[in-house]
């Protein structure tokens, strides 16, 4: 996961850098910053950095409809060849599996009412998914709050970090199911043991990312706090924290987005009240619809933890390491 | 006068080498120097001669294998406040506003004695001498190259260092902003009556700026080939410069050196 990193926005970092100072030396500062300034606001990987030129075009032509057109037909071709093919199949399979209007029928009513509560076996949709959530929270958090610190200690000093690289690189490919009967085991409950999972399954990202971050703190940056002589906190607070942040929140963005997927997983095998149970549960009863709507509510939760953790990561990306 | 104001750094027989997987590698050696208090230092030599390895000796950023460093009568045991340095690339942390980023150098060497106000009054004044106290709330991703240069002087200057160490301080900018700069450190330099050692490679920066110029041998094991005293009166005007016969002949011998007699080396390189 040491490759996600490059995943990040910052991702153009190092080349972008280097690329600036050589033009800086050849042809002087105009061109350079002209091109630092084109990266600055167009660094093709950032999605946020896309949207700039969308009000710049608008204010021009006022009604410019093809690129509000192109803006919203591509998504909603895409949207129309899902449910095309979902038509075909439910025709293919000859019913077994239900059609996108019978599903979003369905759906309706489920989402009418998803907080309801008929026993522990029993409960909306909404409880589901919020439950699901609670055991990802917390998981997450307590991986978090193990895993940051850890990441730094690693990064920092290198006698750690070659004595705990063999332990992660061991553990890390490990499926995180694999986790679960351990968890069952030492904690004796359904709800800790698939809370254990979601911990084990995202702290490596966490600590993998946090540590190359720190790693990668630039040295003119670590030089400055040698002339200063500032002490091991200031040193921490003010340039180690701020120059990882965006490295951390990669890795807590991954954890997230590994989590979400394991605790389907791991609900599936430990019951209780959660979406994977409820998936479980549905399969049970034959109830199609509810399944495939389970599978849509399951996305879109990950799909609005990814952006609000990206909207977060391009808020504290400082330009200097962006570009 | 005590022997403190001429010999205000005091370098003895200093050699640096690297280990590298090649094998030792010897960057300086036998260097001997001193600086006077007050005096504005320049040291100039093609690149890869250990300038720069000299700068970080003095600053206390790396240790020399050989030899001793002196400044004020004290071995140079680590970096700290009292010498200053002013980094080729500025080295601003970019998640902190200008202000923030001389702050924190001011709160470091003054915090101590004194009151927060008095701080922010230090950090106001480095800014203003730089001609920024209008970015002060900028961060340095918004302001221009020759800018940020501007509040790495500043935050060098604010802490009142014994002595600004400048690495290529003006390497990266346009002809037309170093012009500026250098005319602007000159003024602070007669100001603060600072003492100054400058690394560069530009010889018109070298013979305006300096009282002496310390010109390199090609390394490896590069030492000092020369050393030029130049007595041109200050204040110095660039414009009126230009023409003056002493200039030109300072200029000539810097360049003589670093072309005619050290500039083969580089081909064979």
């Amino acid at each position: 996961m040491v490759s996600a990193v490059f995943h990040s926005p910052l991702e153009a970092a190092p080349a972008a850098r280097s690329g600036d100072k050589t033009k800086a030396r050849d042809a002087g500062p105009a061109p350079s910053s002209a091109a630092h300034k084109d990266m600055m606001t167009n660094p093709p990987t950032t999605p946020a950095a896309v949207q700039p030129p969308a009000p710049v075009v608008a204010a021009r032509a006022p009604w410019d409809a093809s690129a509000l057109w192109l803006a919203v037909l591509p998504p909603l071709l895409g949207l129309g060849l899902l449910a095309l093919v979902w038509e075909l199949v439910f025709m293919g399979t000859g019913g077994s599996i239900p059609s996108p209007r019978d599903t979003f029928a369905q759906a309706v009513q489920i989402f009418s009412d998803p907080f309801y509560s008929k026993g522990p076996n029993d409960q909306g949709v909404g409880w589901n998914v919020l439950s699901s959530l609670k055991r990802v929270a917390m998981g997450f958090g307590m991986a978090a709050v193990v895993g940051i610190p850890v990441g730094f200690m690693i990064g920092r000093f290198s006698f750690l970090s070659r004595m705990f690289n063999p332990l992660i690189s061991l553990l890390r490919p490990v499926s995180p199911l694999a986790w679960l009967p351990i968890g069952l085991l030492v904690f004796k409950g359904a709800n800790p043991a698939a809370i254990w999972t979601i911990f084990i399954c995202s702290i490596w990202p966490m600590i993998i990312n946090t540590a190359v971050g720190v790693q990668r703190v630039p040295q003119d940056y670590m030089n400055v706090a040698r002339v200063l002589n500032l002490s091991e906190w200031k040193i921490v607070t003010k340039i180690l924290f701020p120059a990882v942040l965006p490295y951390m929140l990669t890795g807590v963005r991954l954890a997230v987005g590994t989590a979400w997927l394991v605790i389907v997983a791991a609900e599936m095998l430990t019951g209780g009240v959660g979406i994977g149970f409820w998936v479980w549960d549905e399969w049970n009863n034959l109830n199609v619809k509810n399944i495939i709507i389970a599978i849509f509510v399951i996305g879109i939760v990950g799909l609005v933890l990814e952006f609000a953790l990206i909207k977060l990561a391009t808020a504290f990306t400082f330009e200097e390491v962006k570009n | 006068m005590t022997s403190l104001t001429t010999k205000y750094i005091e370098i003895q027989g200093v050699e640096q080498t690297f280990k590298t997987r090649k094998g030792p590698f010897r960057a300086l050696q036998n260097i001997n120097l001193t600086v006077a208090r007050g005096e504005f230092v320049a040291l100039i030599g093609h690149s890869g001669c250990g300038k720069s390895t000299l700068l970080n000796l003095i600053a206390g950023l790396t240790t020399p294998t050989e030899g001793s460093l002196l400044c004020a009568n004290r071995e140079i045991a680590g970096p700290g406040p009292e010498r200053a340095v002013v980094f080729q690339n500025h080295s601003l942390l970019p998640w902190l506003t200008c202000f923030e980023n001389v702050y924190l150098a001011v709160e470091r060497v003054f915090s101590e004695t004194e009151t927060k106000a008095q701080l922010k009054a230090r950090t106001d004044a480095a800014l203003a001498m730089v001609g920024l106290s209008a970015a002060a709330q900028k961060r340095p991703g918004e302001i221009s190259g020759g800018m940020k240069q501007r509040v790495g002087i500043a935050r060098a200057l604010s802490m009142e260092p014994k002595v600004l160490l400048l690495d290529e301080p003006f390497g990266a900018l346009d002809a037309l902003t170093r012009a500026k700069l250098q005319d602007e450190l000159l003024q602070i330099v007669a100001t603060t009556q600072s003492t100054v050692v400058m690394v560069t490679h530009d010889v018109d920066e070298a013979v305006l700026l300096s009282d002496r110029i310390v010109m390199m041998t090609n390394g490896p094991s590069a030492t000092i080939g020369e050393v030029l005293k130049v007595e041109l009166p200050r204040p110095r005007s660039r414009v009126a410069l230009a023409e003056d016969i002493r200039y030109l002949g300072y200029r000539k011998a810097v360049i003589d050196f670093l072309y005619t007699r050290q500039g083969h080396v580089e081909k064979a390189a």
